[in-house]
């Protein structure tokens, strides 16, 4: 009995071949397009997604536990491996909480490097967005001519900072060291070499028509589930919102650079596509008008003062630094009680920090406020409908890291 | 910025005054404290109207005060693309209290919702799917609440003789490590031998 018969011996018309059960298949936690430890429960209907479940928390360390028993400076470094493909960008958003609480200026040229590193992990991200979601949809020339660029970039990150991922570079008050000038030509130079670089990647993909058919009309969002879901980033501006924190709501010293603001008119997966590489030449313009600020600056990087070190040579002859030095190194400033929301435009969307303190040199609670997180809940909504080889482009084009979805 | 949103904080108290509780503007950012009988009608409200719009949910978070007898707060953010103003609504709640879910106005709540579930065991009443989502399956306890140790109580091996992952309380070679390094002059409060003589 194969129990499709009923109790007085009829049977359906259908004969058993033709009734069809909807077929769930487990994505992940170890494909290699799920970027990441995504497990996607995927329910089948032929080759088309009816329902799609996405289970997270795989690599859920627990940061926000572990943050509330750690000084402010300490948590820092947490920051760089929430969104591990553009660290600063992260640490931009605890720096500005931070500031916002104590109410430290940052001085101009700290201001500026600041954001002349933001933009660098901006392109760092979207280097890699766009390549490897190529290779989800299956080129594989892309990534490889993407990481060279990456790399070179990674050495910038190396020689400011000494690390070349987790770099801990942004601190409260500025940022840790100033950059040598040789530095700093180096990058203007990089800058001019990098679009002919962009061309090349642009001329592999965007007439491409494997590319084309993979991407265009795929993951379509509406003004209306940017709203609901709420989207942010490059997922809004894809669908023609002009909505950019580093323009609506300017922090750092975003106000007094030109760029353009490039948005998308489909919402589908290429026209983000065509966001994001037009955001990186974008950079590009902010990079070099940031350049020639800082050399036109010069001047301390670091706000002078209780949440900052003291400088080297100081403690050589003051005894009051050297204490200050030490103190602020095992016990840690004191930021007043008080809750703020800092957000900053990160290269996936708005990375916010939501901070309590409670006037001691830890923080009392904070929340990572990562934007992946609300772009991979809605992808139930947005996968719907889509045939099973979409899920991986869809997934590509979201810009999902595990480091910040799982915290 | 800061006198446009105490406009709006003025506007809010006038239109609804049944849900705010109190409402000030501090570091540029407007507060709301609003009761959880009320949050749902007030998250509409600000959804709809259209001085306000707030249509975007930013955060849903927790943050727990066990001295308090309202042990919790649950807090939301909203942002307004199209008046570019930001929100913050804060709901007191007590340990046993559900808050409503705002999944029907805000789709984007639910896992937020889940997520404060899921670390401080706040449940959300008309909520489709309250599951845990960030830690592991068939975790036990609620590991944002200050009372969760940090080290956790269980940890995890894979088992050569069973061939599969087991469960095993946490046994530490060296005590969670949490130094005290507040300055003896300020904030530490240390009881000195004699002190319980001076209050009795």
């Amino acid at each position: 009995m194969d129990g499709s018969r009923y109790d007085d011996g009829s049977t359906d018309a259908l004969s058993g071949e033709q009734k069809i059960r909807n077929f769930n298949i487990n994505f992940g936690p170890q494909h290699p397009a799920a970027h990441g430890v995504l497990r996607l429960v995927l329910e089948l209907d032929g080759e088309i997604v009816e329902r799609c479940d996405p289970h997270i928390g795989l690599l859920h360390r627990g940061t926000e536990k572990l943050m509330e028993s750690r000084t402010y400076l300490q948590n820092l470094p947490y920051f760089d491996r929430l969104d591990y493909v553009a660290p600063m960008n992260q640490e931009h958003a605890w720096c500005l909480a931070i500031e916002k609480l104590t109410g430290v200026e940052v001085p101009r040229r700290g201001s500026l490097i600041r954001v002349l590193y933001s933009e660098i992990g901006r392109i760092l991200n979207h280097l890699l967005n766009v390549t490897t979601q190529a290779m989800d949809v299956g080129a594989l020339t892309p990534p490889l001519w993407g990481f060279e660029e990456r790399e070179k970039l990674m050495v910038f990150y190396e020689r400011a900072c000494g690390a070349r991922l987790h770099a801990a570079y942004f601190r409260p008050g500025g940022v840790h060291q100033d950059l040598p000038p040789e530095l700093l030509d180096d990058i203007e130079a990089w800058s001019h070499e990098f679009p002919a670089v962009l061309d090349d990647i642009d001329g592999l993909l965007t007439e491409n028509r494997i590319f084309k058919q993979r991407n265009a009309d795929i993951g379509v969002v509406t003004e209306d589930d940017i709203q609901k879901y709420g989207f942010s980033g490059v997922m809004v501006r894809g669908s023609g919102l002009a909505w950019d924190l580093r323009r609506a709501q300017p922090y750092e010293c975003y106000d007094e650079f030109e760029f353009q603001i490039p948005v998308g008119k489909n919402g589908d997966c290429y026209d983000r596509y065509l966001c994001r590489m037009e955001e990186m030449r974008q950079s590009l313009l902010i990079i070099r008008q940031a350049i020639a600020k800082i050399r036109e600056c010069p001047g301390d990087v670091l706000a002078r003062g209780k949440i900052t070190p003291p400088k080297r040579s100081d403690m050589k002859t003051s005894m009051e630094s050297l204490i200050h030095h030490f103190k602020l190194y095992t016990e840690g400033f004191h930021v007043p009680a008080g809750e703020v929301y800092a957000a900053v435009e990160a290269p996936k969307g708005e990375f916010g920090v939501y901070l309590v303190a409670d006037g001691t040199n830890k923080p009392y609670r904070a929340k990572l406020r990562a934007p992946g997180f609300l772009h991979l809940q809605a992808m139930d909504h947005v996968a719907k409908g889509h045939q099973l080889a979409d899920v991986a482009a869809i997934i590509g084009t979201m810009d999902v890291v595990f480091g910040e979805i799982d915290r | 910025m800061s006198e446009a949103l105490k406009e709006l904080g003025t506007q809010l108290e006038v239109k609804r005054t049944d849900c705010v509780l109190s409402w000030d503007v501090t570091h540029d950012e407007l507060n709301v404290d609003v009761a959880p009988s009320s949050l749902v009608e007030f998250v509409e409200f600000l959804k709809t109207d259209q001085s306000c719009k707030f249509s975007t949910l930013v955060d849903i978070t927790g943050v727990d005060y066990p001295e308090r007898p309202k042990r919790f707060d649950v807090v939301y953010h909203f942002l307004s693309m199209y008046q570019n103003q930001r929100i913050r609504l804060r709901v007191s709640i007590r340990e046993e209290d559900m808050v409503p879910s705002i999944t029907d106005i805000h789709p984007s709540a639910n896992w937020f919702e889940r997520e404060v579930f899921d670390m401080f065991g706040i449940l959300f009443s008309g909520h489709p799917d309250l599951r845990r989502i960030l830690t592991d399956y068939g975790f036990r306890g609620y590991p944002l609440r200050k009372d969760f140790p940090t080290t956790g109580y269980t940890e995890v091996r894979y088992d050569e003789a069973q061939k599969r992952v087991v469960y095993e309380p946490v046994s530490l070679v060296q005590e969670y490590r949490q130094f005290d390094f507040m300055s003896p002059w300020e904030g530490a409060n240390y009881i000195l031998p004699g002190d319980e003589k001076q209050e009795s």
